[in-house]
């Protein structure tokens, strides 16, 4: 439950010091590109933040999400900010089950009505309400109950943000995304499959210091975290613009760190913070690796063509449409020319030759 | 939400499929028209022959001539600036070879961003001029029909809107990528039944041309 207590209080009860405490706030201004001046402002109002109360709700979900903002990170003064948070309910990491897991989250509600935060991870089916029960509740009526008094929300993850892969072609469930459900609450939309850490600690955090959410793309994204394409901001882009590009992953451009363009990298059509965050405490992300961007953080990235088939490429194989199309005009091509020695052979026949004596004669 | 991205995906498949057919179904079959059709039988007495001065006109029609370009001097400049920027940008751009790969089994080779860019501007700068001569050349107004309108706008889109996605101008990145891809496919859709299909009987018609005067005992 919310307590009283502020985020200092709790930052300093688990031993950080001050130093460390403005370091991260330091950070915090930078990674949201704020400038150096807002740091103090941003070190009171954390210092002073309270426990706000958040409802974790898990739909059609893989706990990808969960398991990303849990576990990649050692214990940092980022992952304190996450335990500062009153995580009242959450099925996966909460103690209590069945009927006091539901008590908790209704209690919740209620103590702290229109001041919570309700983070949301995984895509709500539309297409029969028992394909994700939880409690008897369906998805789609826990969510409405409990966004009616949230003061923000916060889609964790491309399936509550977009319906990621439970909404790939053909969609079962019907799933939807938070934002296809509520449309008079602030959404802040946080994609990725999973998402970076860093970007939910830090919608907290400005949350935490603002009150208010950070500036949103056109997809509710925050734009500090989604702003530029993974594509502008690669470390291999000056391979591409060379036009050096692994045709393999085991070939010699592949060893030397080339474009992974015809690999299939979607980085492109990609916004997410990847190519500058990094993942694990910044020790690498999947371009780093040697794999190319799968595109996670955009809507319908499962569907948006085959992972190792470059950007350009269209979606279904239509090399066979491209072999039966050119049968087709082959045959009616054929036909057509048939008709048309046909026509001149007839014209030759009939053709009569003229003398001056008959074209005199006629006249 | 899911717009720009349902857009982009319908642009790369369902519609490509349309577009793709009738373009290869269309080109093939004007193709074996033309040729089928041939020219209409000369009957008079040849003074010439026709294969030599053929191949020679291939070749000549394909260099720029002087007295044309004293006369006109903006129909050859742009028509070379649009046709060279728009076969760099179209032919060896890798994401396009790579649909060329994908689509029709071939690939080739291609060059480094920032000259497929330049090649770009060259030719919608092309283009553009292209267009400002035909508004304002009262011969070029004459002899202007709507089908060439509706063939220049179909060139210029596919090249705008490339450009546009390639440095990200309009946002969310999907509708200008979708865009792109859509007007390539009003461009394939009209190809086949417009003069467009110059693009694939340009020489065998300098052929004939010069075929025809050599006949004549005429030079080309």
């Amino acid at each position: 439950m919310a307590d009283k207590s502020t985020l200092g209080d709790s930052l300093r009860r688990h031993g950080v010091s001050r130093r460390g405490f403005l370091k991260f706030c330091t950070a915090t201004a930078s990674l949201m590109a704020l400038p150096p001046t807002m740091v103090p402002a941003i070190a009171q109002a954390l210092e002073k933040a309270r426990r706000p109360s958040v409802i974790w709700l898990s739909f059609q979900e893989c706990t990808g999400c969960t398991e990303s903002l849990t576990r990649s990170h050692s214990p940092s003064v980022e992952s304190l900010i996450f335990d500062h948070i009153s995580l009242d309910y959450h099925h996966t990491l909460q103690a209590a089950a069945g009927d006091a897991a539901e008590a908790a989250r209704e209690a919740a509600m209620h103590e702290n009505k229109g001041k919570y935060i309700l983070v949301v991870d995984g895509s709500i089916p539309l297409g029969d309400p028992g394909y994700s029960t939880i409690a008897g509740i369906s998805n789609l009526q826990m969510l409405e109950e409990t966004a009616k008094d949230a003061a923000a929300i916060i889609a964790v993850g491309t399936c509550a943000a977009f319906g990621g892969l439970p909404q790939a072609n053909p969609n079962p469930t019907g799933a939807v995304s938070v934002a296809d459900i509520i449309t008079d609450k602030p959404i802040i939309n946080v994609s990725g499959c999973p998402p970076i850490p860093t970007v939910i600690t830090g919608v907290l955090a400005h949350f935490l210091t603002f009150g208010s959410i950070p500036e949103l793309d056109q997809y509710n994204r925050p734009k500090v975290f989604y702003g530029q394409s993974i594509h502008d901001r690669c470390y291999r882009r000056p391979f591409y613009d060379k036009g050096l590009f692994a045709e393999t992953f085991d070939d010699e451009g592949a060893k030397a760190g080339w474009c992974l363009y015809k690999l299939g990298c979607k980085g492109p059509m990609t916004y997410n913070a990847c190519a500058t965050t990094k993942w694990n405490q910044g020790t690498s992300w999947p371009v780093e690796s040697g794999h190319g961007c799968l595109g996670c953080s955009e809507p319908r990235f499962w569907d948006a063509g085959g992972f190792y088939n470059a950007l350009s490429v269209p979606i279904s194989d239509n090399s066979q449409t491209v072999a039966f199309a050119g049968a087709a005009g082959l045959a009616l091509g054929a036909a057509a020319a048939g008709i048309n020695f046909k026509e001149k052979d007839a014209a030759q026949k009939a053709h009569e030759t003229v003398t001056i004596d008959d074209l005199e004669k006629s006249s | 939400m899911n717009e720009p991205m349902d857009f982009l995906i319908w642009t790369k498949g369902t519609a490509f499929n349309i577009a793709v057919t009738i373009f290869v179904i269309g080109v093939i079959l004007r193709l074996f028209e033309v040729i089928s059709l041939g020219r209409k039988q000369n009957l008079a007495e040849a003074r010439g022959t026709e294969f030599g001065p053929g191949m020679k006109t291939i070749l000549t029609r394909s260099i720029p001539d002087l007295g044309t370009f004293r006369r006109q001097p903006l129909t050859v400049v742009t028509g070379y600036m649009f046709h060279i920027g728009l076969f760099i940008s179209l032919f060896l751009f890798v994401p396009h070879i790579e649909l060329f790969r994908a689509t029709f089994g071939i690939s080739w080779p291609g060059l480094p961003t920032p000259i497929v860019d330049a090649a770009a501007v060259l030719a919608i700068v092309g283009l553009l001029a292209g267009l400002w001569h035909r508004i304002m050349n009262p011969v070029m107004q004459k002899i202007t029909t709507w089908e060439d309108w509706l063939v220049w706008a179909l060139t210029f889109l596919p090249i705008l809107t490339g450009y546009l996605a390639y440095h990200r101008l309009v946002n969310p990145y999907p509708v200008i990528l979708g865009l792109h891809i859509l007007s390539v496919e009003a461009l394939m859709i009209a190809f086949p039944f417009t003069k467009l299909m110059h693009t694939f009987t340009v020489f065998l018609s300098r052929w004939y041309n010069g075929a025809m005067n050599g006949r004549r005992g005429v030079e080309s």
